[in-house]
């Protein structure tokens, strides 16, 4: 193994834990590891960076124009770009949203095996560790080839410091504007401040059990209260009470939170499918022989109505 | 215009899946159509109701009996499917490359749909693969699209609400995402009308799928077992308020 590279996504001038937690399954088996930077690089980037264990912070600072920064074809090349510079055999980055896309373009342009949403990896051996079957199985992968790439699941480990001397390296002439593909525009939605389905410790979610869309308004503030975030099973989503990007489930978020608090959620396998590897499930349901009861961690007999309540009158 | 949808034959959702040798799945379950992938048959329809003339080809990599997910993709509108038939496991890798080679052979792509992720191997990757390997623009997770002017306006949802709209000029790939439609379902007449339609059977060595430079494999499996011994909280709504808000501070650390 030459040097892993791993790409990294910060939000208001800090490396997001999720991406720390990157780093931190890549030492385990990787002995250089480089930051690849796209956004920025702050002092507190630098500092956090070096802290938990990255030699060489590369900045890719891409242009401030937006149409420029987001177009995912532009960041795709960025990462080609430090790939061939910093001469990187291993790449990482986060299995989220962002990384959904930018992973297996880089992936496709290198023409190099990728495994998404890992929850381990061997560098040495390049084996990795991911589910599949809507969750129901964990598969050990060995990738083969001269880069290999891998998606790591958020949350699926947990940031451990790792000091070291950092020194950071400017790349530039990374930028190739696509003519074929052009971003028009971009809506970074009402979330701001709340942390993401895929990257939050608390989610909250509610199922049939809300009734109707008005109700849902209560798993909407109590994750306010709790700094979580909301989530919904498919039926909430079908009915039309919230947007498809609030869903967890095998077709919707795959989510791996400290705590997920299933309200008014029977627990189909499909939704088990999207939040089986949360490290506690607490359930609130008034029916006990809701297959969700059996397959929790807490089980709390009653009615959201009466407890969601409480529980924002006590915090 | 030529439509090209790319679908996968994958196990039943709700399909108990059981473990051969450590390494495989019994197969024995109920397969069908990728869930992700009817939204892409779905909106390969309303493309062709929107340029009339336009063909649609579904186009799968997989055993022969992937013939039945392809039938479902003719009942729910593609004109004619095409079955790149292999018994072996493939990765996105060889999968791509098969994809691209059965359209080559059988037509000029105005535009590729797939689903975004198929719910098997859960890899999200074969239709950026097809895109590089024709040198198209692709984008994933597709909420909407529209075709005008020989270009592809296409919102794409990252999560929380969050969207980012493109303009792709044609030929383009794009991963259809749940928000994108309200899939078709066929009727009994859809279903009697598709066994009419042709299916086109070909192998890998007859379309000369070239070797990837790289490859995945599984070398274990072992099925994802919950170890969860459910405590009950019971008193009334306040007390096990208080007991859920006390087991979030103390024991998962998550609530200051």
């Amino acid at each position: 193994m030459k040097q892993a590279g791993i790409i990294i996504e910060a939000e208001h001038g800090r490396v997001k834990e999720t991406s720390l937690g990157v780093i931190t399954l890549a030492g385990r088996t990787a002995e250089s590891l480089a930051a690849l930077v796209m956004d920025g690089i702050t002092h507190e980037i630098t500092d956090q960076l070096a802290e938990y264990g990255i030699h060489t912070i590369v900045d890719l600072a891409l242009s401030d124009t937006p149409e420029i920064r987001l177009n995912p074809a532009v960041r795709a090349a960025a990462v080609l770009h430090a790939a061939r510079k910093m001469n990187l055999d291993r790449i990482l980055g986060l299995s989220s949203p962002e990384g959904k896309d930018l992973l297996p373009r880089v992936a496709a342009l290198l023409d190099a095996p990728l495994v998404m949403d890992c929850v381990d990896v061997d560098l040495n051996t390049g084996v990795a560790e991911t589910s599949q079957y809507s969750g129901k199985v964990m598969a050990q992968i060995q990738l083969t080839g001269e880069t290999l790439i891998f998606g790591v699941r958020p949350n699926a480990v947990p940031p451990e410091p790792r000091p070291v001397q950092a020194k950071t390296v400017a790349l530039s002439g990374s930028e190739a504007v696509p003519e074929n593909i052009t971003l028009l525009s971009w809506d970074d939605g009402d979330s701001e401040g709340r942390p993401s389905l895929v990257e939050a410790d608390i989610i909250i979610a509610g199922g049939r059990g809300l009734k109707n869309k008005d109700n849902f308004s209560l798993i909407v503030d109590c994750a306010e209260k709790l700094n979580a975030a909301p989530g919904a099973s498919r039926v909430a989503v079908d009915e039309g009470w919230v947007p498809y990007a609030l869903q967890v489930g095998q077709t919707g978020e795959k989510v791996s939170p400290q705590v997920y608090i299933a309200c008014g959620i029977s627990g189909s396998i499909q939704h088990f499918a999207g939040m089986k590897t949360a490290k506690m499930i607490i359930a609130v349901n008034k029916d006990e022989n809701a297959a969700i009861m059996a397959n929790c961690d807490y089980q709390v007999p009653g009615d959201l109505f009466d407890i969601l309540p409480e529980i924002m009158k006590q915090l | 215009m030529q439509i090209y949808v790319c679908v996968k034959h994958v196990p039943d959702s709700a399909a108990n899946i059981h473990i051969v040798d450590n390494l495989k799945i019994d197969e024995s379950v109920p397969f069908l159509l990728n869930p992700y992938d009817e939204h892409a048959v779905t909106e390969s329809v309303a493309l062709k109701n929107q340029v009339p003339g336009s063909e649609i080809i579904a186009v799968c990599l997989g055993r022969k009996d992937a013939e039945s997910t392809v039938r479902s993709a003719l009942a729910m509108g593609a004109d004619r499917g095409l079955l790149v038939e292999t018994e072996k496991m493939c990765d996105s890798m060889t999968t791509a490359r098969a994809l691209h080679a059965a359209i080559v052979r059988d037509g000029q792509a105005d535009i590729i749909l797939t689903g975004k992720e198929s719910i098997d191997s859960e890899g999200m990757q074969t239709q950026f693969r097809i895109g590089a390997l024709f040198g198209f623009p692709v984008v994933t997770n597709a909420v909407s699209l529209d075709i005008k002017n020989g270009k592809a306006t296409v919102t794409c949802e990252l999560a929380g609400g969050r969207t980012r709209t493109f303009d792709l000029t044609l030929p383009c790939v794009i991963g259809a995402g749940r928000g994108l439609n309200t899939p078709i379902y066929p009727t009994f007449p859809d279903v009697v009308k598709s066994r009419k339609k042709s299916i086109e059977t070909l192998t890998l060595p007859e379309l000369n799928v070239p070797a990837a430079p790289g490859s995945t494999k599984i070398v274990a499996m072992t099925p994802l077992v919950q170890k969860r011994n459910p405590q009950k909280i019971t008193g009334s709504p306040s007390a096990q308020a208080a007991e859920i808000i006390r087991i979030l501070r103390q024991e998962a650390k998550v609530l200051s």
